[in-house]
């Protein structure tokens, strides 16, 4: 993989420990005010400052790494799972079957730009983490949904699909032991830049006042809550390591996608 | 000929068909609000006779689909069959009308709300797109002119911050240094035409970043073609043939991403808006919609989003069939 590749494991990495070993980490108490020490700039005691009412920075980072990652995890799974499922149906039938999914269904969960059909979602169910991760979910599975259609629709022309249909092997057999095998890998891809698109829409969505209630100390809440005139002019670090943060998870995860896209895709490597 | 016109019919066909499900599930989006709407609006303290009058004014008491599953006095859920007196059949007679229902809050008509901020998300929308390819075109060229170098390397690394750097952590920052420190340019409102040139380049980045990566793979394509050769050998200058030949070629796959990623940015306004105090859609959706509860301005606010992107798409798909004549045929 390329050097780019390699970093974004590595950063990728260290925010998983930081995730798992958040409460060894974290130096104080994610939640304790102290009205005495507000707007504290970094220092020894407090490594990333104070906030607006004198919580650690630093440790509210650390914990929101848990929620970060834990949203991203669960909506790259799910909707990886259904998409698979019903990007194969698609391509493995075709006829009819593939036209009202991919030509009508598909579509319409498409023609809703970005993050609307999740801002809508959440609007009407009301905030919450579950109803997030539930609203991510609805608007992901399309783009995985599509990517595997495409590769079923490839590879079930292979011979060796024609092999194992001819000595006896159902649907069911042929679809999951000889196509979706083959046709897996750019969903590595995919899922990858799917956690940068997951890690940014919880911490939009938070920042709307959608995602996780406001005492939980996710980024985009961190950010939501740093964002005013008083508190950026007294203490602009408030917003830039949860935001810091943010940029690095994004951009490690686009980072490990685009390395893996051209490791996986030999023809691109030397471009 | 014939072909064409076939072709063209069934896009409008088709869009009709994902219009009409997508107005379909916006209206039906109430049903999922939890408890009752009318309490969730009025709140706890509300009589049961302002909740009925409020129930009956935004009919809200009539069923709420062709049929249903309501629960008789024994507890039990029965499938019922209301008929065409049902609101999803209001909704759609008012949507053909232009009406599109009364603020919960204010009483004001959706239709008017949404007619007098639509503008400001149109023009912020127009100008982020033209700051991103103001930006990509330049370095885009540049990157792919010089594939494999460090220029190149840095360009694309340089691009893909842009992507990661989310709005909400750009769009505070220029606020402070732009209007707050140095005064140069409105921050938050939109008083005068400085107050669109934050908001939009926060709104921009991303696409930039994205176009930039568009444009630099279409040049190291383009660059590639035999046209290029033929004329570097007329003697044309360097200049010429990549802004005059390599571009005109170029640019049409980086017309059919601008038209998708319109969507992004309609979407993407929600929250500059938000940052922005921008008056738009994204701020009547957030600030009275969402934030009031304000059921009906969010359906008005979702409809006329999701119906300009679904138009701005089928136009890019209509416009690029006539860039390019070789899809037309396929």
């Amino acid at each position: 993989m390329n050097r780019l590749g390699i970093i974004g494991i590595v950063i990728v990495a260290v925010f998983v420990l930081v995730a798992l070993l958040a409460p060894f980490i974290a130096t104080h108490d994610v939640g304790a005010t102290d009205l005495l020490l507000r707007y504290a700039p970094p220092s020894a005691a407090h490594w990333f400052g104070t906030d607006s009412t004198g919580r650690d920075i630093f440790s509210r980072v650390v914990f929101g790494a848990r929620i970060s990652l834990e949203v991203g995890i669960v909506v790259v799974a799910v909707s990886a799972f259904f998409g698979t499922i019903a990007g194969a149906i698609a391509g493995y039938y075709g006829g009819w079957v593939d036209r009202f999914l991919s030509g009508y269904i598909f579509n319409v969960f498409l023609a809703f730009p970005g993050l609307l059909l999740a801002i809508a979602l959440v609007a009407f169910l009301g905030a919450g983490l579950n109803k997030l991760i539930f609203a991510l979910c609805i608007i992901g599975w399309v783009g995985y949904a599509r990517l595997i259609r495409a590769q079923v629709l490839k590879v079930r022309e292979y011979d060796f699909v024609n092999a194992a249909r001819a000595l006896g092997a159902g649907d069911l057999r042929i679809l999951t032991v000889h196509i979706l095998p083959n046709a897996i890998q750019p969903l590595i891809v995919q899922a990858s830049l799917g956690m940068a698109g997951a890690v940014l829409s919880e911490a939009s969505l938070s920042f709307l006042g959608l995602g996780v209630p406001p005492p939980a100390p996710s980024w985009g809440v961190m950010i939501e809550e740093a964002r005013d005139l008083s508190t950026l002019q007294a203490a602009p670090h408030a917003l830039i390591f949860p935001g810091l943060a943010i940029a690095l998870t994004v951009l490690a995860f686009n980072f490990i996608g685009d390395g893996l896209r051209e490791y996986l895709d030999p023809r691109q490597r030397r471009r | 000929m014939k072909r064409k016109i076939f072709g063209v019919l069934r896009r409008i066909g088709f869009l009709i068909l994902v219009v009409w499900t997508v107005v379909s599930l916006v209206t039906l989006l109430i049903e999922l609000v939890p408890g009752d709407p009318a309490t969730a609006v009025l709140g706890d303290q509300a009589t049961p006779e302002q909740l009925a009058q409020f129930r009956a004014r935004h009919g809200l008491d009539r069923p709420p689909f062709f049929f249903g599953l309501p629960i008789d006095e024994n507890g039990h859920r029965h499938l019922r069959w209301y008929g065409l007196d049902n609101r999803y059949t209001d909704y759609w007679r008012a949507i053909l009308h232009g009406d599109l229902g009364a603020s919960f809050r204010t009483e004001q008509p959706v239709f008017d709300l949404i007619k007098s901020r639509y503008p400001y998300t149109i023009a912020l929308a127009l100008v982020s797109m033209a700051i991103a390819i103001c930006i990509a075109i330049p370095l885009g060229v540049i990157a792919g002119k010089n594939r494999g170098t460090t220029t190149d390397n840095g360009l694309s690394v340089l691009a893909l911050i842009g992507i990661s750097l989310p709005s909400f952590v750009i769009g505070p920052m220029l606020v402070y240094i732009f209007s707050v420190k140095l005064r140069w340019l409105g921050g938050y409102g939109s008083e005068n035409w400085t107050f669109i040139i934050l908001p939009a380049f926060t709104l921009g980045a991303a696409l930039s970043a994205i176009l930039t990566r568009m444009v630099r793979s279409s040049v190291i394509e383009e660059l590639g073609e035999p046209y290029v050769r033929t004329a570097r050998a007329k003697g044309l200058s360097e200049r010429t043939v990549v802004y005059k030949h390599v571009l005109k070629n170029g640019l049409i796959p980086v017309v059919t991403v601008l038209g998708l990623q319109l969507g992004v940015l309609l979407a993407g306004a929600i929250i500059t808006e938000k940052i922005f105090g921008w008056p738009g859609l994204g701020l009547l959706l957030v600030e009275d919609g969402i934030a009031k509860r304000d059921y009906s301005v969010v359906q008005g606010c979702v409809l006329a989003i999701s119906t300009t992107y679904i138009l701005a798409n089928t136009l890019t798909d209509l416009v690029y069939r006539w860039l390019d004549p070789r899809i037309r045929v396929s």
